[in-house]
C-alpha cells in the first residue's frame, strides 16, 4: 500500500533512479519513472524526487519525456527553484526541428504554475505563434492564455491581443478556435472576445471545416453577435440550417440554442427550428449513454414549456425501459403526464399502471402521483386504476393512492363521490404519516359522504398517545372539528376527549395552540365556527388558468444547453428568478387598465359600446382579480361544445381574448376569456357541466352595465354561429 | 472549459487525475466521491455542484469518468466528450475495465495530454491522435473458459468458433511497432437493441428497435470502403413500395464521415474509416416489428408452501432453424427475501444463479438453435 510506509517507497525510488546501473538500462529506468507517476496519481507525495526526474527529462525517448513533463507540471508550484533547472532543457526542446517535440515542450513549459515563469515563456510563445507547424501554433495560442492566468492582474499586452485577433484568420481550424478561447480568457475583465460582423461571418463560413467540439464552442461564442437587420439574420440562419440536423447531438443542440436566440423576434422561425431539431433531441433520449439520455430528457422538458404538443406523436419514446435508473424514469414519467391526450391516454395509463408495482417504492409512489395528475383531466379511467391498486394491500401503494385521492378531490370536485365510496370500502389503511394525514383530511372534509368516518377517526384519536408526529396530530384535530360540524351527534364525545387531551397533556406547543384555538372558536358558537372552518375556499378549478400555459421561448432559452436544466432545483430557481425580473412588466396590476384604446374599426356592439382587446392580461393577474371581484351576471347559453382553438379563433375577431381553457372533452369544461370596453375590463368564465348548456359568469372592473350587455350579445352571437356551423357539419 | 478530469474506480480509487487549469484543489476528487456515493436512488447524479465547482460524470466500464468545471458549459458537449474519452480508451487499451486503465495509465495520460489543453478540447480523432501517441498498450488477457470451449475435437472448427466474437473486440487498435502490421483487419458489426413489452396475454404491446452498424478498423490507412445495404431499404413510414416485404426503418442517422451521394439510388454508404471503433449508421424502428420477436417466453409461477416459489420457464427461439443464438441470458426478478435456489435445466452447458443483490435470477444459455424450445424449473426459497 502506498499510503503506509510511503517514505520508504520514495526513498527506494530515489535510490533506484540515481543508481548508475539503472540509468544505463533504458527500459529499467523508464519503468521506475512509470512507477513514480503511478504513485503520484494515487495521491502519494513524490515531490522529493524532483531532482532525479529533472535529470530524466534529458532523453530522446518521447514517452519518457512526456511522463517526466507530467510529473514536473504537477510539482512545479511546490518546488519552483528546482523547476527552474528544467527550463533549460525545455527551452532547448522548443527549438527542436521536430514540431511534435517543440509543441510538447512549449505546452508543458506553459503548464508550470509558478510565479516568475512569464519571463521564460514569453519569448518561446511569441516565436511559437509564428511557427510554421500548426501543432505548435495551437499550443502557443493557448500558451498566451496560460501566461495571462499566471499573472491575472498585469496589464494586457495590446500587441499580443492584436496578434491573436489576426490569427483568427489562420488556415488551421483548431488555431482559430484556440484564439477565440485565449482571447476570451485574456479579455475576461473587459467582457470577453469581441464578435463583430467580420469575425462573425468569418466564423460562420469556417464552421463546416471545424471538428464537432470546435463547432459547438463557436456556436456558443456566436450567441454574442446581433445581426444588424433581418436580411443578415436570415442569411445567418440559412448558413446554420444544416447544423440543426447534425449527427452530433451537442452540435445540433448548440445550433438550436443559437437559432432560438437569434430569431427571438420571429416566433414562427423558432417554432420551425424546434420542429427541425426534435429529431436530434429525441435521438439523445434513445442514446446508449444514460447520462446523455438524461440530459436529452431534461432539455425536452424545457422545450415542452412552450411547445407542449411537439412530442405528442412520440410519446412511446418516453416509456421507461426495464433497466433504466430511476432518475431517468422519473423524468420520463413527468414528460408522459404532460403528453397525455385523448388518443394516447389509454396506452399511457396502461404503461403507468405497470410502473405502480415497481420494486422501488419511490418509483411506484411517483407513478401513482402521476396517474393522479392525469386524473385531473381523465378522472374516470384513473380512478379505476387507483381503486384497483388499493386491492394490492401494499403499504406504500395504499398510502400513495390515498394521498392522490386527496389531491384529486381538491382539483376535481366531481370525483368526490367515487373517491368517498372507495375510501369507505377500503379495508387496508395507510401506515405512514403522510398517508394517514391524507386519509384524515378526506374523512374530515367529506364526513357526510363517508358513513363510517367517525369510527375510523375514533381509532386515530384513541391511538393519539402513541403518536409522535405533530403534523398528524394537527390533522386529527382539524378532521375531528370538521366532522363535528357535519355529524355532531357521533363526534361530540370524541372531540371533547381529543380537545381535553391536547390542551391538558400534549407537550407539542403547536398542537396545543391549535387545540386551544378550536376550543375558543367552539365557545363562540357553532355558526361562528362553521363560518371559519368550512368557509369558502379558493376555487381550485381556477388552476386551469395557471397550468398548461404555453410559456414564451424566451423564458427558458437562457438556460438551454447549460447545466441548469440538469442540476438540482436551486440552480433552476435561481435562473427563473433572473428571468422573472426581466419580465416583471406584465404582472404589474396597474398596467392592466392603462390600455391604449384603439378606435375599433369594426364596431360590433349594439349600444354604441365597442370592445377591444387591449394589453394582454397575465394568468396570475386574472386569477387575482377573479377572486376579488363579485359576480355581476350569470347566464346560460345553448352550446354543444367545440374545439378550443375554433372558439379562440372565433372570438379573436370580435376582440375577446381567450386566456385558458380545460382540455377538450373534459367535464366540466371551463374557459376563461376577457375583453375591454369603455375603459373597463370584462372577465368571463364559460362553464359547461352539461353537454348542451354553457354557463357564462361575468365579472367586471369597474362596473359598467352597457359594456356587459354588449359583451354578452357579442359572445352569444359567436356561440350561435359556432353551434349552427356544427349542425351543418 | 474543463478544470479537471479524473477517472475513479467504483471503490473510489484514483486511477487517472489531470488538472488542466489549476482552479480547483486535488481534494475535489474526494468531494466528488463522497457526493456520488451519498446520493439516494432517485436523485439524478449526472451533474453535481459543490460550492462553485460542477462535476459532470458518466459511468462506463464500471468506472466514474468525471469532468469538473467552474463555468456553465453545454452538458451535451461534456457528456459526449467523456463518452468519447471512454471510447478512445477502449480503442487504445483494448478493453474498458479498472484493470486495463490501471495497466495503461501512461497511455491514457498521453491521450489526455493531446486531447485537452488548458481545459479546451483539441481533438478526439484517431487519425490525428495516432501521430502523437507513442506509448504501447499493455493488454490484459484474462483466462477464460470460453476460449477452451472454442477448440473442437482434433482441431475441427466448431460452429461456435465460426460465429463467436473474435478477440478483435478486446484488441488495442495500435499494434506494437515491433511486429509490424498485426493483421490488417476490418470488422463490420450490426448491433440491434430490441425492446419489446409483451402483455400477460401474449400480445405485443410495445416494440422498439435501435440498431447500428459499427466498424472496428485496424488498418493504419484505409482507402474508401463501400457498404451496400439492401436495395429495398425504405426510410420513413410513408414510402412503402408495392407489395415487397421491404426492409424498413423509421429513421436513420449517419456518421458525419459517411458520403451519401449513392445512398438515395443504390443504398451504398461510402466511408473512409479511421482507426478504431465508430458507429457509421444508426437506425430505429418503432411499433411494427418486421418479423416475430426472436424469443418467446412462457412463464408460470407457483407459490408452493409459505416460503417457496416455483418458477417454470419455457423459452422458444423463433429464429430460422439455420441460425443459432449465442450467449442468451434471461433475468427474472425475484422477491426481495430470496435466500437460495435450486434448478433443473435441460442441458449441462446452461447455467443459472441467484443474484440476491439485484433481486434477480440469471439463466444463461450458451447456444440456442433456431426453432428449439428449452425449459427450466427454478425453486426459489424465501
Amino acid at each position: 500500500m502506498p499510503y503506509f510506509g510511503s517514505e520508504e517507497t520514495v526513498k527506494e525510488l530515489k535510490r533506484a533512479l540515481s543508481n548508475p546501473n539503472v540509468q544505463a538500462d533504458r527500459l529499467r529506468y523508464k519503468s521506475y519513472i512509470t512507477k513514480v507517476i503511478r504513485y503520484m496519481t494515487q495521491g502519494l507525495d513524490v515531490s522529493a524526487l524532483f531532482m532525479d526526474m529533472v535529470k530524466a527529462s534529458a532523453t530522446v525517448d518521447i514517452v519518457q519525456k512526456k511522463l517526466v513533463y507530467l510529473y514536473m507540471c504537477t510539482y512545479a508550484s511546490d518546488k519552483p527553484d528546482l523547476a527552474l533547472l528544467a527550463i533549460n532543457t525545455l527551452r532547448k526542446d522548443c527549438a527542436d526541428p521536430n514540431p511534435m517535440v517543440r509543441g510538447l515542450a512549449l505546452r508543458n513549459m506553459c503548464n508550470f504554475r509558478m510565479p516568475g515563469m512569464t519571463e521564460y515563456i514569453e519569448q518561446p510563445i511569441v516565436a511559437g505563434l509564428r511557427d510554421k507547424a500548426s501543432y505548435v501554433r495551437r499550443v502557443a495560442v493557448l500558451g498566451c492564455a496560460k501566461m495571462h492566468s499566471l499573472q491575472p492582474r498585469t496589464e494586457i499586452d495590446g500587441s499580443l491581443v492584436n496578434e491573436l485577433y489576426a490569427l483568427l484568420r489562420d488556415p488551421d481550424p483548431v488555431v482559430v478556435v484556440n484564439c477565440l478561447r485565449a482571447l476570451e480568457d485574456i479579455l475576461k475583465d473587459e467582457g470577453g472576445v469581441v464578435i463583430n460582423k467580420p469575425i462573425a461571418h468569418h466564423l460562420l463560413n469556417r464552421l463546416k471545416d471545424l471538428d464537432c467540439w470546435a463547432q459547438s464552442e463557436v456556436l456558443t461564442f456566436l450567441l454574442r453577435y446581433r445581426p444588424r437587420n433581418d436580411d443578415e439574420l436570415f442569411d445567418i440562419l440559412s448558413l446554420l440550417d444544416p447544423f440543426l440536423q447534425s449527427s452530433q447531438s451537442h452540435v445540433a443542440i448548440s445550433t438550436l440554442r443559437l437559432f432560438l436566440h437569434l430569431a427571438a423576434a420571429h416566433p414562427a422561425v423558432q417554432a420551425d427550428a424546434l420542429l427541425c431539431s426534435s429529431a436530434p433531441l429525441l435521438a439523445t433520449c434513445g442514446a446508449a449513454s444514460r447520462e446523455l439520455r438524461f440530459a436529452g430528457l431534461c432539455h425536452i422538458q424545457q422545450v415542452m414549456r412552450s411547445q407542449p404538443a411537439l412530442f405528442n406523436t412520440h410519446y412511446k419514446r418516453f416509456f421507461c425501459g426495464y433497466s433504466e435508473p430511476s432518475y431517468i424514469k422519473f423524468r420520463k414519467m413527468e414528460i408522459l403526464v404532460a403528453l397525455v391526450n385523448d388518443e394516447n391516454v389509454a396506452l399511457v395509463l396502461e404503461e403507468m399502471k405497470s410502473y405502480c408495482t415497481d420494486v422501488s417504492a419511490e418509483l411506484a409512489q411517483a407513478a401513482i402521483a402521476a396517474i393522479g395528475r392525469i386524473g385531473r383531466t381523465y378522472s374516470e379511467k384513473c380512478l379505476d386504476i387507483l381503486t384497483g391498486l388499493l386491492a394490492l394491500k401494499q403499504d406504500h401503494i395504499t398510502s400513495a393512492v390515498i394521498q392522490t385521492f386527496r389531491d384529486l378531490v381538491w382539483f376535481c370536485p366531481q370525483c368526490t363521490a367515487a373517491v368517498c365510496l372507495t375510501v369507505e370500502s377500503c379495508v387496508d389503511y395507510p401506515q405512514d404519516s403522510e398517508g394517514k394525514q391524507a386519509l384524515l383530511w378526506l374523512l374530515g372534509e367529506h364526513a357526510d359522504q363517508i358513513s363510517s368516518a367517525p369510527y375510523l377517526l375514533e381509532v386515530y384519536i384513541d391511538g393519539l398517545k402513541t403518536e409522535l408526529s405533530a403534523a398528524l396530530k394537527m390533522e386529527i384535530l382539524t378532521a375531528a372539528l370538521k366532522m363535528f360540524l357535519r355529524r355532531p351527534a357521533e363526534t361530540q364525545d370524541m372531540l371533547g376527549r381529543l380537545l381535553h387531551y391536547c390542551i391538558e397533556e400534549e407537550s407539542d406547543m403547536c398542537v396545543r395552540d391549535r387545540a386551544l384555538l378550536y376550543y375558543r372558536l367552539l365557545q363562540r358558537g357553532i355558526e361562528e365556527t362553521r363560518k371559519v372552518v368550512t368557509g369558502p375556499k379558493s376555487d381550485p378549478s381556477l388552476s386551469v388558468l395557471t397550468s398548461a400555459q404555453e410559456e414564451p421561448v424566451s423564458q427558458w432559452v437562457s438556460i438551454f444547453n447549460t447545466l441548469g436544466p440538469l442540476s438540482a432545483a436551486d440552480l433552476q430557481l435561481h435562473n427563473t428568478a433572473l428571468s422573472a425580473s426581466e419580465h416583471t412588466d406584465d404582472t404589474a396590476d396597474t398596467e392592466l387598465l392603462t390600455e391604449h384604446v384603439p378606435v375599433s374599426m369594426r364596431d360590433v356592439s349594439e349600444a354604441g359600446v365597442s370592445l377591444c382587446a387591449g394589453a394582454a392580461v397575465s394568468p396570475e393577474a386574472f386569477e387575482q382579480m377573479w377572486q376579488q371581484l363579485e359576480v355581476l351576471q350569470r347566464q346560460t347559453v345553448c352550446f354543444s361544445g367545440c374545439a378550443a382553438d375554433t372558439l379562440q379563433s372565433a372570438l379573436q375577431p370580435v376582440h375577446i381574448q381567450t386566456l385558458a381553457f380545460s382540455p377538450a372533452r373534459a367535464l366540466p369544461w371551463r374557459a376563461y376569456i376577457y375583453s375591454r370596453g369603455s375603459g373597463t375590463l370584462v372577465l368571463a368564465e364559460l362553464l359547461q357541466d352539461d353537454p348542451e348548456m354553457l354557463t357564462v359568469t361575468i365579472k367586471q372592473q369597474p362596473e359598467h352595465q352597457q359594456t356587459v350587455t354588449a359583451f354578452i350579445s357579442v359572445l352569444q352571437s359567436v356561440l350561435q354561429t359556432l353551434n349552427t356551423g356544427q349542425m351543418s357539419v | 472549459m474543463i478544470s479537471q478530469i479524473f477517472i475513479l474506480s467504483s471503490k473510489g480509487d484514483h486511477l487517472i487525475y489531470k488538472d488542466f487549469r489549476g482552479e480547483a484543489s486535488k481534494d475535489s476528487i474526494n468531494v466528488f466521491y463522497e457526493m456520488v456515493t451519498a446520493l439516494s436512488g432517485d436523485q439524478p447524479p449526472v451533474v453535481m455542484t459543490h460550492k462553485d465547482l460542477h462535476f459532470i460524470h458518466v459511468r462506463q466500464g464500471g468506472l466514474y469518468w468525471v469532468a469538473s468545471t467552474k463555468t456553465n458549459p453545454s452538458p451535451f458537449t461534456i457528456i459526449e466528450f467523456l463518452n468519447r474519452l471512454a471510447a478512445l480508451t477502449k480503442d487504445y487499451c483494448g478493453s474498458l475495465s479498472e484493470k486495463s486503465v490501471r495497466m495503461n495509465f501512461a497511455l491514457i495520460y498521453e491521450l489526455l495530454d493531446e486531447m485537452v489543453d488548458f481545459g479546451y478540447v483539441q481533438t478526439t480523432s484517431t487519425d490525428i491522435l495516432k501521430n502523437f501517441i507513442q506509448t504501447e498498450a499493455v493488454s490484459s488477457k484474462p483466462f477464460s473458459l470460453f476460449d477452451l470451449s472454442n477448440v473442437g475435437l482434433f482441431g475441427a472448427e466448431t460452429q461456435q468458433s465460426k460465429v463467436a466474437p473474435s478477440v478483435a473486440a478486446s484488441r488495442p487498435i495500435m499494434s506494437s511497432r515491433g511486429e509490424q502490421g498485426g493483421k490488417n483487419e476490418i470488422f463490420v458489426d450490426v448491433i440491434e437493441r430490441l425492446s419489446v413489452v409483451i402483455g400477460s396475454n401474449g400480445v405485443l404491446m410495445k416494440s422498439d428497435i435501435q440498431g447500428e452498424i459499427r466498424i472496428k478498423c485496424f488498418l493504419p490507412t484505409c482507402s474508401e470502403m463501400r457498404i451496400g445495404l439492401n436495395e429495398e431499404l425504405n426510410i420513413g413510414k410513408s414510402q412503402l413500395k408495392g407489395y415487397s416485404s421491404a426492409v424498413r426503418v423509421d429513421e436513420c442517422r449517419f456518421h458525419q464521415a459517411v458520403k451519401l451521394d449513392e445512398f438515395d439510388t443504390f443504398r451504398i454508404l461510402k466511408v473512409c474509416p479511421s482507426q478504431g471503433e465508430q458507429t457509421i449508421m444508426q437506425y430505429q424502428l418503432c411499433d411494427e416489428l418486421p418479423c416475430a420477436p426472436p424469443f418467446q417466453l412462457f412463464p408460470s409461477v407457483e407459490k408452493d408452501y409459505v416460503n417457496r416459489v416455483l418458477i417454470f420457464l419455457k423459452l422458444r427461439c423463433d429464429l430460422p432453424p439455420k441460425s443459432t443464438a449465442l450467449n442468451v441470458s434471461i433475468t427474472v426478478p425475484v422477491p426481495k427475501g430470496s435466500v437460495s435456489m435450486s434448478q433443473e435445466l435441460s442441458s449441462p452447458d446452461q447455467t443459472a444463479e441467484l443474484q440476491p443483490k439485484n433481486k434477480a435470477l440469471l439463466w444463461e444459455i450458451p447456444r440456442f438453435p433456431g426453432g428449439a424450445q428449452l425449459s427450466a424449473l427454478f425453486n426459489v426459497m424465501l
